[in-house]
């Protein structure tokens, strides 16, 4: 019963038109227009399309989202916070290929794998955004007559490694962005929110996670984050890919770390808060990474106190410390850098640095709650 | 642009074939209708820096060049270029988002002849890359010093073969011209005024500092090192620097590491070693013109949990040929201006030299630590170790010779430029 199973997909890397080059945007143009596909379609590097649609990897149809059969929704134990977007994750893989299983690296793809995320909101009547939903993570769920898309980010397996791309909606189709966007929406509660669209260079400051290399993989699409019930079905994301032939290589399931689920109430403090902490943060703040320079490491495999920032005074963190002396105080969050990096939306002192305009309160306290259980003194 | 990429051409055609259907122009939040006449600019700046390819040159037209969210390159061998850092501004007066103004990712990067102004966090961040130049280029928060400024000017940190020449850095909220974490760096020919920290090299190993001018900043150059970060620095040389009236308030953000700098500091090493100090015009600083300490006088927090691998003792420092006028008549500090009354007297000044004596327990010789041949220059050592209690000045300890630096040689593209 556990044998590979192979199930329908669609063609593998098809290149859905050429022309010659001087002709592209007439032709994108043309595409864009006239070409509905029902299909995933795969793009070169050299011909991204303007619009998402072309790739084929959702349709909106009757203010609903479609997915062709062949894309994968998944989730993430523990997500980055993104200004309490909901987000639509999608996997798409080429026929006949498989992803291959690593234990604490993103997971090596296949040329011609596309994974998507698809940032949403609630809507009210008057357009209003809201920041709280019970949205069950099934994309048949999503009704688009009370819901706002925002943008989708794509990464793409080329030959030569991932691309990030990212297109904003509107008006029923996403536009491909290459320098991003500031898109201020109206918030139910009569604020605003100043939603930040990446820029291409932006997306490589979090999936750039060896600093130096500056190559850029996925960030989520780890052994430890996606080990969990689907959405969806309920079964193991990794187990299901396992059976399906999706995923090779993987030890049997009581070996594949498990990132815990920072949300679950009753869950470990200290595994909920490090899950948080390195999804949110661990990206940069590793020994590979962008903030490899503070000293401050958050990612999972950290485990040196110091470097996670107990007693640890900050190095160049400007008026991001706070006035506070320590990273972490343990036992007093209201004294810990961390914990006030996260509780302001000042670029120059905020943590992350890009991504947040509001404070996640929840997390917030999830993080407090730990730094207050920590013991020990700052002499 | 130098020359315009396929992929940007692809857009702008795209733009004018689609009408409003092109991305990225929803908001407008990036134009602000007084800058309106580089409003193509703006538009054109970001498309240029995230669709560069290897060998462009970007150009900065004369201008204000108004910035809502901060600018991104990750692309090696770029250069951008303005026309004059008077003429060719980036204002990021009112950013709303990104904690710097340009932060670049890339070696073999030239930036010349522009100004980077008002960004909320750090002006200009070089953060990894190999062969980087930055010339001729104002980072300034125009209000003036204020603790709500950005924290660094000009911010190369893990850097090799890096030039900083001919800038100028005004009001950082922590260091004007920041080295962090760098190798073989040279600054010279800068002007760093009204920032707490004028310069600062801090866990660099290489660096020269020659021909800057450091005025009105709390501290004016400054070489240290830190803990806890992944490179321990050594080997600066500071000479024929102009560094004076380094008498600035310290607005630093209470926590950070210059917080602890007393206003009126020339000259300050802290935990670094072999760093050489000569040929210097030191005048009116009025703490002291120059001074050497350890990890333990910073005021830092963490002091008894510095990591066993760090080095908190200033060692194999060199001190000759520079000229003092003035200084150390008001120091910045409750606690060393009751010393300077207490050794000289209500109107008598500290000498030009302080230092706070604190010295590894377990060093195998008594020194040396500190050699000054500086004609008539005195060093006084406070004895902060005991304290202060046998405070004195003592030159016959500090007549010693360390061996000479070599000078720094930049590499590859910038070896034409030393």
């Amino acid at each position: 019963m556990f044998a590979l199973s192979t199930k329908p997909k669609a063609r593998l890397l098809k290149r859905p038109f050429t022309c010659a080059r001087w002709l592209i945007p007439l032709c994108l143009v043309i595409l864009g227009a006239c070409h509905r596909s029902p299909e995933v379609q795969f793009f070169g590097d050299q011909e991204y399309p303007q619009k998402l649609s072309a790739w084929g990897l959702m349709q909106l149809d009757n203010q609903l989202i479609r997915l062709p059969s062949e894309q994968q929704v998944y989730e993430l134990n523990t997500p980055l916070f993104t200004d309490y977007a909901l987000k639509l994750r999608t996997l798409y893989l080429p026929v006949d290929t498989s992803i291959s299983y690593r234990a604490t690296d993103a997971f090596d793809f296949p040329v011609g794998s596309i994974i998507s995320k698809t940032f949403f909101y609630p809507v009210n009547s008057s357009g209003a955004i809201a920041l709280q939903s019970s949205w069950n993570g099934n994309p048949h769920d999503i009704d688009l007559s009370v819901h706002r898309l925002i943008e989708t980010r794509l990464l793409v397996r080329q030959p030569q490694g991932w691309d990030a791309l990212s297109y904003i909606w509107r008006n029923g189709e996403a536009y491909l962005s290459i320098i991003g966007d500031l898109i201020t929406l109206p918030v139910d509660d009569g604020s605003e929110l100043n939603y930040l669209v990446p820029s291409r260079n932006q997306c490589a400051g979090c999936h750039a996670e060896n600093h130096t290399h500056g190559t850029i993989h996925p960030i989520g699409l780890k052994a430890r984050h996606l080990n969990r019930p689907h959405p969806i079905h309920a079964r193991n994301q990794l187990l299901n890919w396992q059976q399906s032939g999706d995923l090779s290589g993987a030890p049997q399931p009581a070996l594949i770390p498990r990132n815990a689920r920072w949300g679950e109430n009753n869950g470990d403090l200290n595994l909920r808060a490090r899950a948080y902490l390195d999804i949110n943060c661990g990206h940069c703040h590793n020994p590979r990474g962008a903030a490899d320079t503070s000293g401050l490491m958050l990612d999972h495999q950290a485990s040196d106190p110091a470097h996670l920032g107990v007693c640890k005074p900050p190095i160049a963190s400007g008026r991001g410390s706070g006035g506070h002396l320590y990273d972490i105080v343990p036992g007093n969050p209201e004294l810990s850098i961390l914990a006030y990096r996260m509780s302001t939306t000042d670029p120059a002192a905020m943590m992350p640095e890009l991504g947040r305009a509001r404070v996640h309160r929840e997390g917030l306290t999830l993080i407090e709650d730990w730094i207050a259980s920590l013991s020990g003194v700052c002499l | 642009m130098h020359r315009p990429h396929l992929l940007s051409f692809t857009i702008a055609l795209l733009m004018f074939g689609c009408g409003g259907e092109s991305a990225s122009s929803s908001s407008g939040a990036d134009i602000s209708p007084a800058m309106a006449s580089s409003e193509a600019f703006v538009q054109q700046f970001r498309e240029a820096l995230e669709s560069a390819e290897p060998g462009d040159i970007i150009d900065v037209p004369a201008g204000v060049h108004s910035f809502k969210r901060a600018l991104t390159l990750n692309t090696d061998g770029v250069t951008i270029r303005g026309k004059g850092m008077d003429k060719s501004i980036l204002s990021f007066k009112g950013q709303i988002s990104g904690a710097e103004g340009l932060s670049v990712n890339a070696s073999d990067f030239v930036i010349e002849d522009l100004a980077i102004e008002d960004t909320i966090g750090d002006a200009l961040k070089v953060n990894e890359g190999e062969n980087i130049i930055i010339r001729h280029i104002r980072t300034e928060w125009t209000n003036g010093p204020d603790v709500n400024n950005g924290a660094y000017g000009i911010y190369p940190v893990q850097t090799v073969n890096t030039l900083i020449e001919g800038s100028v850095a005004i009001a950082a909220s922590d260091a004007g011209i920041y080295v962090g974490q760098s190798k073989n760096v040279i600054v010279r020919n800068n002007r760093a005024e009204y920032n707490v920290a004028g310069i600062e090299v801090e866990n660099t190993i290489g660096a020269d500092v020659y021909d800057n001018i450091a005025t009105n900043n709390t501290g004016g150059i400054l070489v240290f090192n830190m803990p806890q970060i992944p490179q321990r620095g050594h080997s600066t040389r500071v000479y024929n620097n102009q560094v004076s009236r380094n008498n600035t308030e310290n607005f630093a953000a209470p926590g950070t590491a210059v917080s602890g700098v007393p206003k009126g500091s020339g000259i300050l090493v802290n935990s670094n070693d072999n760093v050489e100090i000569f040929n210097n015009q030191l005048s009116d600083n009025d703490t002291a013109n120059i001074l050497i300490s350890s990890y333990f006088s910073a005021n830092y927090a963490g002091q008894k949990n510095l990591a066993k691998e760090f080095d908190p003792y200033p060692e194999y420092i060199s001190i000759y040929g520079n000229t003092f006028q003035g200084g150390g008549e008001k120091p910045g500090a409750d606690y060393l201006n009751q010393i300077r009354v207490a050794l000289y007297g209500p109107t008598g000044a500290f000498p030009d030299i302080i230092w706070d004596g604190i010295v590894n327990p377990e060093a195998a010789t008594d020194g040396p630590f500190i050699c000054v041949n500086n004609s008539e220059a005195k060093l006084l050592n406070l004895d902060a170790g005991n304290n202060f209690e046998g405070a004195q000045v003592n030159m016959a300890v500090h007549d010693c010779e360390v061996g000479k630096l070599p000078a720094i040689v930049l590499r590859g593209a910038l070896a034409n430029a030393s």
